[in-house]
């Protein structure tokens, strides 16, 4: 990211695409945080709290949630770009396609006839597909769903005119640091948390449960050597697959290893890639 | 009558979830064309879950909604059990509806503050309502923390929790943090009741509409679960039997499909909620009732605002009690045997009744599933009420009235239409 120069009560954006709605809540949400904010910057576009300049309105920062999947979107995002000094993508589906983008596996046109009577009549672009792919992103902020504390934090980094720092280790860090105790070496469970980026607070295996990656892949993950692990838990590749594609199946990441571990499925003979 | 033609399109109507736009051509004092159109793209649900593993099932449908993902994760889960012929412990029916209280309180707080006061006490948005408004909003504000709190307790997270699952919960929150939040919710017990007395106190527009009142019927128990649906127009049909009375239909006005019961429009949430059982309230609220004044039943449908508000005053004393002598159980959770099944349920979302249907395999695998959020079973209602509401409010009004009092009787409604897109079989052109 370049150098941050925002001015001192800089003007705020929230736009919404394909989405569930629930990383803008994550203002919504702050309470008297939310009061605060809005008396530190100017939101001049956030339709869910009744602000709504024009998209073409110039603003300092828009935030941006939603996959891009129709024409009408590829459009409108171009606008908000060219209309804002920072873009940041916020959640699943403006940084990976989020779950919506499980159509773009192969059924989605298929899909739509099967659920709509006039397929052909919906403005539907064949792919759900991240901010990324259609315009420039200054900062990504993974997540199903972002957390205030994410969102917070890199506003206040922006603000402050520091380069928001980039949360990409492997969850295992923070439920290390959480103190839980390891699902996948205890209990042979499935747990994603080796490929999955922190953000969430490590809930799931504090919960008892496995991580089901929905903060999107880490860096430097090894997805073969974790499914070949899984199929030595007796998880069927069929199962692995369906893990990779999940939330962030859009995700280059996730979307080669589900592929990678697709050829493996139906086939007795050959239980996956040899771990190494 | 004036021979004036009036066109206005509402490109996105604020302080609603989701993307809305609104149709409406008056020509010669009558309303030639009325929509609310839902723009969103569609995310194809029902059809991602099929091929997905059961279990799968409450992660995948949470993300249909960021405000009610434990609406979606209540039915989800309780229409699978049934399918598979699991009978949940007593305590994780228990722990739902505390679950559930948590979702109604975020939701009604939310929708109350942030998205409908501004209607009724004249400002465009929240932001504006603080300046006079600050100690009431921070109340609100907070009533709403506490409701996501509650949700976090048994999930980690009030956006898409991670605690509950088919036949249970994952982990049974430990006794310590329970006792904590009781305290909290009880302390909560008179913002709530302050805040109910206000809403009463609030002068909202007469709206009165000829409806039918439909939701679940949970015994004694106000509404939020339940195997039977009711209505106030003498139905009474089991769950099972929701897609033989539920009919979705394409209306000649809007290219979008409504849901109509036995051939009509009808309302689900919190007015017919409060309609049909105001009388299972406890008795302290009933009392409150009582002074306020009788509002309930009520056909004015702007009557939904204290509606929600009562709601949440119930809903955070029943978790208050719920978890009065909690116990964590040791163990939270059955894990079902996958059988060949449909399984069929519905739950009391904050918006309204939500309905899912699952037909299961024996490898555990989803074969289809069809679900039937409140926002499309209220979308026919919805215009309907819009038409009546417009007319009385008087065709000749300038067009910026007319404008807001329509957008005025959608927010009312709560629409949620990251809910209803997926679902509504649309034909859009939004081009």
């Amino acid at each position: 990211m370049a150098k941050i120069t925002l001015p001192s009560r800089s003007r705020v954006a929230v736009h919404k695409f394909s989405s569930c709605d629930g990383c803008q809540l994550a203002f919504l949400n702050a309470g008297n945080d939310l009061l605060t904010l809005a008396e530190r910057v100017q939101f001049v576009h956030f339709a869910e709290a009744g602000i709504s300049a024009p998209i073409d309105t110039n603003v300092d920062i828009a935030f941006v949630e939603g996959s891009i999947s129709t024409a009408e979107d590829e459009t409108r995002i171009a606008v908000i770009r060219a209309h804002s000094r920072y873009l940041v993508a916020i959640g699943a589906c403006a940084t990976s396609g989020g779950v919506q983008a499980l159509r773009n596996l192969g059924r989605g046109h298929d899909w739509l006839a099967e659920v709509y009577p006039n397929p052909d009549q919906i403005d539907s672009l064949d792919a759900a597909c991240p901010v990324s792919d259609y315009v420039r992103v200054d900062l990504e902020l993974w997540g199903c769903p972002v957390s205030e504390r994410q969102l917070f934090a890199a506003i206040a980094a922006l603000l402050g005119h520091v380069a928001p720092k980039e949360h990409n280790d492997a969850l295992c860090m923070a439920c290390k640091a959480r103190g839980s105790v390891c699902v996948l070496v205890t209990r042979d469970e499935p747990c994603m948390g080796p490929l999955t980026r922190t953000g969430c607070g490590a809930l799931c295996p504090d919960f008892g449960r496995a991580c089901y990656g929905c903060f999107g892949p880490s860096r430097n993950a090894n997805h073969l050597s974790w499914g070949a692990r899984m199929r030595e838990f007796g998880v069927t590749p069929e199962s692995i697959v369906r893990r990779f594609h999940m939330i962030n199946s859009g995700a280059q990441d996730c979307l080669d290893a589900g592929d990678t571990w697709r050829g493996f499925c139906h086939n007795p003979k050959i239980d996956g890639p040899s771990k190494s | 009558m004036s021979e004036r033609h009036l066109d206005i399109r509402v490109p996105a109507i604020n302080r609603v979830e989701g993307e809305g736009a609104l149709d409406l051509v008056i020509h010669g004092g009558r309303i030639e064309q009325l929509a609310f159109r839902i723009f969103e793209p569609p995310r194809l649900f029902e059809k991602l879950l099929e091929g997905r593993e059961y279990t799968e099932v409450p992660d995948l449908t949470a993300r249909i909604c960021g405000i009610c993902p434990v609406a979606y994760q209540m039915s989800a889960a309780t229409a699978i059990e049934q399918g598979y012929g699991v009978t949940v412990s007593a305590w994780t029916e228990r722990m739902r509806r505390v679950l559930y209280c948590g979702e109604w309180i975020q939701s009604h707080a939310l929708h109350i503050h942030l998205l409908a006061l501004p209607d009724f006490l004249g400002y465009e948005n929240s932001f504006a309502m603080a300046a006079d408004y600050r100690p009431q909003l921070r109340r609100g504000m907070a009533l709403q923390r506490l409701g996501n709190d509650l949700i976090a307790l048994f999930g980690g997270r009030s956006v898409h929790p991670v605690g509950a699952t088919i036949g249970g919960f994952f982990k049974a929150p430990d006794t310590q943090q329970v006792s904590a939040l009781c305290e909290r919710l009880s302390a909560a017990s008179d913002e709530a009741i302050d805040l109910v007395r206000w809403l009463a106190s609030i002068s909202v527009p007469k709206d009165k509409q000829d409806f039918a009142s439909v939701a679940l019927s949970d015994g004694d128990n106000y509404p939020m679960f339940g195997d039977r649906l009711t209505s106030n127009a003498g139905l009474d049909i089991d769950v099972a039997h929701f897609e033989q009375h539920v009919i979705e239909t394409q209306s000649p006005h809007s290219t979008a499909l409504h849901a109509h019961l036995d051939g009509k429009p009808y309302l689900v949430g919190p007015l017919a909620r409060m309609n049909l059982a105001y009388q299972r309230l406890p008795s302290d609220i009933a009392a409150l009732l009582d002074e306020l004044g009788p509002r309930f039943p009520s056909d004015n449908m702007f009557d939904s605002l204290l509606a929600r508000g009562i709601e949440l005053l119930y809903a955070l004393h029943q978790a208050t009690d719920l978890l009065g002598d909690y116990v964590a159980d040791s163990q939270p959770r059955i894990t079902p045997v996958p059988r060949e099944g449909r399984g069929m349920a519905a739950t009391e979302a904050p918006r309204g009744v939500l309905y899912h249907r699952y037909d299961l395999g024996t490898d555990g695998l989803i074969k289809s599933a069809r679900l039937v959020p409140p926002t499309s079973q209220n979308q026919a209602r919805m215009e309907q009420d819009l038409a009546n509401a417009l007319e009385a409010f008087g065709l000749d009004q300038d067009r910026d009235s007319l404008r807001h009092h329509a957008e005025t009787v959608i927010r009312n409604y709560d629409p949620c239409i990251s809910c209803a897109t997926h679902f509504l079989r649309l034909n859009i052109d939004s081009r």
